[in-house]
């Protein structure tokens, strides 16, 4: 087994060893539930919607949350040293340490799809719009743990990797909202790096090869930004 | 490949304005234990961690295994075994689960890895722990721990970083004894600040000091270095003074420095450093013959390693 997939999968079991996977998810799950079941009962409306709209912000809390620790803590506690004098490269370290988090991401998503069998039982799902909308979320998801992924390798306390992460991400999520008082000319610019757009355009149930791009380009930088991050002890 | 399985030259380390490690060559070879040995904050553990390509050297090479630190760093970390200070292990998991997660790193093959952490956890005393959390072993079990994961692949290398700190007596012989079983066929190079360990375990010495490296030898050889040495007196003391005495053993030629230590009943005992190369023992035989003192025991003590190690580490830090 590759070294990356030798990691994550340690990383995986101490998400379920730790108060982790145990807090994280079932918030998750309580707020988005929240959300889409008074929707449901208030509003008598039994759509995805709500649930998808609500993502990119929740993302922002939840997914710093799971990701701080990864690199930070093992700096803190030593444990990188051990770690990383083993044949193993560097990238391979960071890779296996966001395939985890990943993972625990999608198991916290998995549980959602309650939601649409809801919907699928009341009435019509609009099939398009609720596989692009999960779609969307695994690579919108993507793009915030491999953020968070880098924000980890940035510092050894694991406060202030949620604090940068939570920063980079609001920060990419306010550019959106802001277009309308910048130029014509760099309304285009600004909002393909929102990091919300695009999620909101493959909801749509269209998914454009441009929007994926975008996300596995956030994820390619970061995940870079770690992998020297982590080399930079061994810069002369 | 050629005995020779470490070879440093000139290895440089600077943090920011401060030298960490100065200048510092030397070779191991296959079969030897080498000890490094130097106060607290002397250079070990960052010329270690080069060694196992933790830090990139400021300046010079070090050739671990044939390959180059810096530019082959896969292949010299796949010959190493590394015990870091403090044992930085996941507290977490298991033992069992850490040797087999450290097997898996290693690259080896589940179906056989099995047999071989049992075997070196046995080796280690592991056994009745292996269920244990990591976190709620005591400092020394998590220390056999760190030894396993480093021998568990059965590299050429072993770097050892403080390996018997924490440990109790009899877990730092089991320790020292199992270092030495494995240095007769492979390369370990082990640091401490115990004078006792290296003598005990270490075919070779090195000490570093202030980052410099101030000796090179066998712990023979560095004893032997240390002229002068130590003698001890015991006189009958049949009415004499012992002020009298001391005053007289202080006065002879090539004595550094004599003080009454205590004796017997009815003796008086000194002790007395010789200034360098000066053998003391007919001086004080006949000091005794002139001054009609009972001479009841003269003893030569040749430098111990401590020492030898007390005068390195101290000139230099006298000279910088």
């Amino acid at each position: 087994m590759s070294p990356a997939l030798v990691i994550s999968r340690r990383e995986i079991r101490t998400y379920f060893n730790s108060p982790v996977a145990f807090i994280v998810v079932p918030v998750f799950v309580m707020v988005t539930g929240y959300l889409f079941f008074t929707q449901l009962f208030l509003e008598r409306q039994a759509d995805l919607r709500g649930f998808f709209n609500i993502m990119p912000l929740l993302f922002m809390f939840i997914i710093p949350a799971i990701t701080m620790r990864l690199l930070a803590d093992e700096k803190q506690l030593g444990t990188l040293e051990l770690l990383i004098t083993m044949p193993v490269r560097d990238w391979e370290v960071v890779v296996g340490k966001f395939l985890a988090a990943m993972a625990l991401l999608c198991t916290a998503i998995g549980l959602t799809l309650v939601f649409a069998i809801t919907v699928k039982l009341l009435g019509p799902l609009d099939r398009g719009p609720a596989i692009g909308g999960y779609l969307g979320l695994v690579l919108m998801g993507g793009a915030y743990v491999a953020i968070g992924v880098m924000a980890s390798s940035l510092t050894r306390n694991s406060i202030v990797s949620f604090i940068i992460a939570f920063a980079i991400c609001f920060s990419l999520y306010l550019l959106g909202k802001l277009t309308q008082f910048l130029p014509s000319s760099l309304q285009g610019l600004v909002s393909y790096l929102s990091i919300d757009a695009h999620f909101e355009n493959i909801g749509r149930g269209v998914v454009d090869s441009r929007d994926v791009i975008y996300y596995l380009s956030v994820v390619t930088v970061s995940l870079l930004v770690a992998t020297l991050s982590l080399e930079s002890r061994r810069w002369k | 490949m050629s005995d020779v399985m470490i070879e440093v030259d000139g290895l440089t380390k600077d943090y920011g304005p401060t030298r960490a490690v100065d200048k510092v060559s030397f070779s191991v070879r296959r079969g030897e234990v080498l000890g490094f040995l130097g106060p607290n904050g002397a250079g070990k553990s960052t010329t270690m961690k080069m060694l196992t390509c933790f830090l990139a050297p400021t300046n010079g090479r070090a050739r671990v295994a044939g390959f180059d630190v810096f530019d082959e760093s896969l292949q010299v970390r796949q010959h190493l075994g590394y015990l870091p200070e403090d044992t930085p292990i996941y507290r977490d998991m298991t033992v069992l689960e850490y040797l087999e997660f450290a097997a898996a790193m290693r690259g080896m093959d589940p179906a056989s890895s099995g047999a071989r952490i049992k075997e070196v956890g046995t080796r280690c005393g592991l056994s009745d722990v292996a269920g244990k959390l990591v976190g709620e072993l005591s400092k020394g079990f998590r220390q056999r721990v760190g030894l396993a994961q480093a021998m568990l692949h059965d590299p050429d290398i072993l770097i050892l970083d403080e390996p018997t700190s924490g440990l109790d007596p009899n877990q730092i012989v089991e320790i020292r004894s199992l270092i030495k079983e494995i240095g007769q066929e492979k390369t370990v190079i082990l640091s401490t600040h115990i004078l006792p360990e290296v003598q005990a375990t270490c075919s070779r010495i090195l000490i570093i000091s202030g980052g410099k490296l101030v000796a090179d030898g066998t712990p023979d050889s560095l004893r032997a270095r240390e002229k002068g040495g130590r003698y001890r007196v015991v006189v009958e003391s049949n009415g004499v003074a012992k002020e009298a005495i001391r005053d007289r053993l202080a006065g002879l030629g090539g004595v550094a420095r004599c003080e009454a230590i205590p004796g017997e009943e009815g003796t008086h005992a000194f002790a007395l450093d010789a200034a360098a190369a000066a053998d003391l023992r007919k001086p004080i035989f006949k000091a005794a013959v002139d001054n009609r003192w009972t001479l009841l025991e003269l003893l030569r003590e040749s430098a111990s390693l401590e020492d030898v190690f007390r005068n390195l580490t101290q000139t230099e830090k006298g000279n910088s």
